[in-house]
């Protein structure tokens, strides 16, 4: 059967939360061809999200769906993959929700190396609660909590995802929606911890405060501010401010952790099973 | 005549086995894993670590996963997942890791999972006294998070009903679909008993219910019962969990006629199974009977074991006092001790905090009995002739 976006989605939650002109559609579609791409069935799957706007997407989807607590979405997932590791388990947070209360759990994830692929909303600010300013809003954009203009530095999501230790990270935008929907493809493959930053637009609360307010300028934007990471090899800091740099950041053979774990598993039976024969008692401790 | 031989020798082993000396927070962790535990997610916490670290060592030899996890609000986070994955599991902590996991145990109560958070009683608020004991958590453990809840605590009194508290703990929250509470405190926690383990068959493991019929027509929250089916993540019954007000489906609502059901049957299911939850010792006469009771001493955990030598202690001096020891302490079980404290003239309550279950206790006594406190928040365990004293003088 040809691919319909219906297959995947649950249309008694809709019409959905998001305003006219915002990004996350984009996103989501895009996650969605990757899913069918894959051939996963939908009994397999699960997503898991946090708070804000991109982490409704959850409810929206037709497979095991957890819309957990806000920045916690990765934790939860963590404890999902553990316990039934033949599921296929997608984080979808936001730049507020992963990055600023969920950071933590951000990069523990990437550092062990957990399976799990997350896409990452990042619309540059809180949109739910009404536009205040996040750790991935540019510096001197203005903000519901940032009036003067954004005085703080934001993070370089991908360089921190790949310096926490993830196997893939890559960033695009919804301009880019074809490349996006590789990149979450190619995450979807990996084992161990994969990210996928999707640079997404809020004409709403970002963009009228940004001289921004109709949609399409995001796009334009993206198209002509965006910049593949091998041009941006090749340039100067100050050529590329203000640029979105696009491309695969990350991409290492790393064995994940339910594979570490289930080997330790392994070893901790077989001594267990060792001991047992000596003729020692079952539950002679190991190590103490 | 050889396999005879081998099983008989098995089932002396087995019976040896049984016989151990444990500490408190071993025996919890066995309990776990007698209870079907499967998963832990935890964080280092003084004096509750040694649960972790024997199930570190324990739960990868039985095919089980253990993991620590970031933070406390990970490690709640994360046994929620397990859960939902049709994984039991556990988490255990002390004060302030208890008020971490707070907003997610708040989630697990209104997403209604299964999972057990053990909470070892320190000294607080705040960093407080890691090492000492405290009983100031007992209405964190029944209010921590915000909004109405339903939540069941227990709290276990010895090594042996520590292992057994554990497996009824599990049997509660799968049974329920509620988050159960275990209450212990550090002298408990880190005390060494010779216990009994009772025979497997004595504390048979509940499974949670799964649904059985066709998906399309699952409803994980269904209103016409107390408690619905929970299906595991991956078992073809694709449903979504979420920690707003949703309605039968799973799906947030808005309604207020669809909240107010649920909420009413969120609540409700708790005092409609306070029967079967509710679980308290009664040492000593009881009220009406032929030796009416003058003094009633109410205590829980380690303080109970000091009331109960200073209620024994009495009674040889002819005193009438009896002590009421609740095992589960919530659901509070006021009906039981409305009924015992009828007709005293004088309660006693020592407590490792500051009035707490006081408090509780005053709410279902007589006007005119006396409420006598003995408390103690300095770290040293309330002794015997403290509550002796209370009840003689």
């Amino acid at each position: 059967m040809a691919f319909q976006y219906e297959t995947y989605i649950r249309p008694s939650t809709f019409p959905h939360i998001w305003c006219p002109g915002c990004g996350n559609g984009i996103v989501v579609k895009a996650l969605v061809r990757a899913i069918d791409r894959m051939g996963w069935s939908k009994d397999e799957v699960v997503v898991v999200s946090g708070i804000g706007c991109s982490s409704r997407t959850s409810g929206y989807l037709d497979f095991n769906t957890l819309h957990t607590t806000h920045g916690r979405a990765i934790a939860f997932a963590t404890g999902i993959k553990m316990a039934n590791p033949a599921l296929k388990v997608i984080v979808v947070t936001g730049d507020g929700d992963a990055l600023a209360i969920g950071g933590n759990h951000l990069i523990h994830a990437a550092r062990r190396n957990m399976d799990l692929t997350v896409i990452l909303f990042n619309n540059e600010i809180y949109a739910m609660t009404g536009g205040q300013y996040s750790p991935a809003t540019p510096e001197e954009k203005m903000a519901s909590t940032a009036p003067y203009g954004q005085i703080e530095p934001p993070f370089d999501i991908v360089r921190l995802a790949e310096g926490a230790g993830a196997t893939f990270v890559a960033r695009s935008t919804v301009f880019h929606a074809v490349q996006l929907e590789n990149y979450i493809f190619k995450a979807l493959n990996r084992s161990g911890f994969s990210l996928i930053e999707a640079v997404t637009n809020c004409p709403t609360v970002y963009g009228r405060r940004n001289r921004m307010p109709i949609p399409a300028s995001f796009h334009a934007y993206y198209k002509k501010n965006s910049v593949p990471l091998e041009k941006a090899a090749k340039m100067s800091a100050e050529e590329l401010t203000g640029k979105i740099v696009t491309g695969i950041f990350a991409d290492v053979d790393k064995i994940g952790f339910i594979e570490r774990y289930s080997r330790m598993s392994e070893r901790a039976q077989a001594v267990r099973k060792k001991r047992y024969i000596k003729g020692s008692s079952p539950k002679g401790e190991v190590g103490n | 005549m050889k396999a005879a031989t081998t099983s008989e020798t098995a089932e002396r082993e087995a019976r040896r086995n049984r016989i151990r000396l444990m500490q408190g927070n071993e025996a919890c962790a066995e309990g776990a894993l007698a209870a079907g535990c499967r998963f832990f997610a935890g964080y280092p916490i003084t004096p509750s670590s040694e649960i972790g670290e024997y199930l570190a060592l324990h739960l990868p030899r039985v095919g089980g996963n253990f993991i620590q996890m970031e933070d406390e609000i990970a490690s709640m986070a994360a046994i929620i997942g397990a859960s939902l994955a049709g994984v039991k599991s556990m988490t255990a902590t002390s004060g302030p890791g208890f008020s971490l996991k707070q907003e997610n145990l708040g989630f697990a109560c209104i997403a209604e999972i299964p999972c057990v958070v053990v909470n070892v009683m320190r000294g607080g608020p705040s960093t407080g006294l890691p090492t000492g004991p405290s009983q100031g958590d007992f209405m964190q453990a029944r209010w921590g998070t915000h909004g109405d809840h339903p939540i069941v605590v227990l709290a276990p009194y010895s090594v042996r009903e520590v292992f057994t508290e554990t497996i009824r703990a599990f049997n509660l929250s799968e049974s329920f679909r509620t988050p159960v509470i275990l209450l212990m405190d550090e002298v408990l926690a880190h005390m060494r008993e010779k216990v009994i383990l009772p025979e497997p068959a004595e504390c048979p493991a509940v499974d949670r219910l799964r649904p059985t019929g066709p998906p399309e027509a699952y409803l994980p929250y269904a209103s016409d019962r107390d408690v619905s089916p929970l299906a595991p993540f991956g078992s073809g019954y694709r449903f979504h969990v979420t920690g707003l007000y949703h309605d039968e489906t799973g799906f947030p609502t808005g309604s207020p006629a669809k909240i107010r059901q649920q909420m009413e049957r969120l609540m409700g299911k708790m005092e409609r199974g306070a029967g079967q939850i509710q679980r308290f010792e009664l040492t000593g006469a009881v009220s009406g009977g032929s030796d009416p009771v003058d003094t009633l001493v109410v205590a829980y955990g380690s303080t109970a074991r000091a009331a109960k030598h200073a209620v024994g202690e009495a009674r040889q001096s002819k005193r009438s006092v009896a002590l009421f020891r609740p095992v589960t302490l919530w659901p509070f079980p006021e009906a039981a001790i409305r009924q015992v404290s009828g007709s005293v003239r004088r309660v006693v309550v020592p407590e490792m905090s500051l009035g707490q279950l006081a408090g509780e206790v005053q709410k279902c006594i007589p006007p005119k009995a006396e409420l006598r406190r003995v408390n103690r928040v300095d770290g040293i365990p309330i002794a015997p002739e403290e509550i002796l004293d209370a009840i003689v003088a």
